[in-house]
């Protein structure tokens, strides 16, 4: 297997991690009290805004660790560079996460449009970005094995 | 585009310039070493740039690393 594709089971595994753990620790901490619409939008809001600086910290860490490990373990120095072809793996894959991402946006307008809670709306489009993550991880991996 | 029209010779012509292995031609085309095994499988096409930076490091015409077989059209 080649770095770039452990380094892309490295991101999904990650990925899921860091994302479960975010938000059981987000609705442990959540208010018991019912809260209104606007307070809804501000707890979601602020919710997925601290998601993004913390899953970037988290994923450097993670990446460096993983580095450290696969340099003891294979003696082979991951240099991180990238070609045309990996350029070219990764424009593919950002393509098919955002086809993923898109249809994710679309479902979650349909809750609001459908009178449904903004709690179920943010749930949509935390599970679509999730979802496009790993489909951007998945089809990279898919790429590297079948060929592009 | 079909994968069938386009073989390569990388293989041979590392063989005929003393054994070159995937890492020292991959470092003298500027590519990774998983690259240079992709193009050598036929799982990737490299761009013409890097087609002709291949074709340098072995001294020899583009024309003799990859070959182009329009007869693979009519299957």
């Amino acid at each position: 297997m080649s770095i770039q594709e452990k380094r892309k089971i490295v991101n999904i595994i990650s990925t899921l991690l860091i994302t479960s753990i975010y938000f059981w620790y987000v609705l442990q901490s959540r208010p018991e009290k019912a809260m209104t619409t606007d307070e809804l939008l501000s707890f979601w809001a602020t919710s997925l805004l601290i998601l993004i600086p913390v899953s970037i910290v988290a994923k450097i860490i993670i990446h460096i660790l993983f580095g450290i490990a696969n340099t003891i373990v294979t003696r082979e120095f991951d240099s991180m560079n990238s070609d045309e072809r990996d350029k070219l793996i990764e424009l593919k894959a950002t393509r098919n996460a955002n086809y993923l991402f898109g249809a994710g946006f679309f479902l979650a307008m349909g809750t609001l449009a459908m009178d449904m809670s903004v709690t179920i709306m943010f749930m949509v489009l935390i599970v679509s970005g999730v979802l496009s993550e790993i489909m951007d991880n998945v089809s990279q991996l898919y790429y590297y094995r079948k060929g592009i | 585009m079909s994968k069938d029209l386009i073989r390569n010779n990388i293989r041979k012509l590392r063989f005929h310039h003393d054994e070159m292995t995937q890492q020292q031609l991959a470092e003298s085309v500027g590519v990774t070493r998983q690259t240079i095994v992709a193009i050598e499988k036929g799982k990737y096409f490299p761009s013409l740039e890097l087609a002709f930076r291949i074709a340098h490091a072995f001294n020899t015409p583009l024309e003799e690393v990859f070959l182009f077989q329009p007869e693979n059209l009519k299957k």
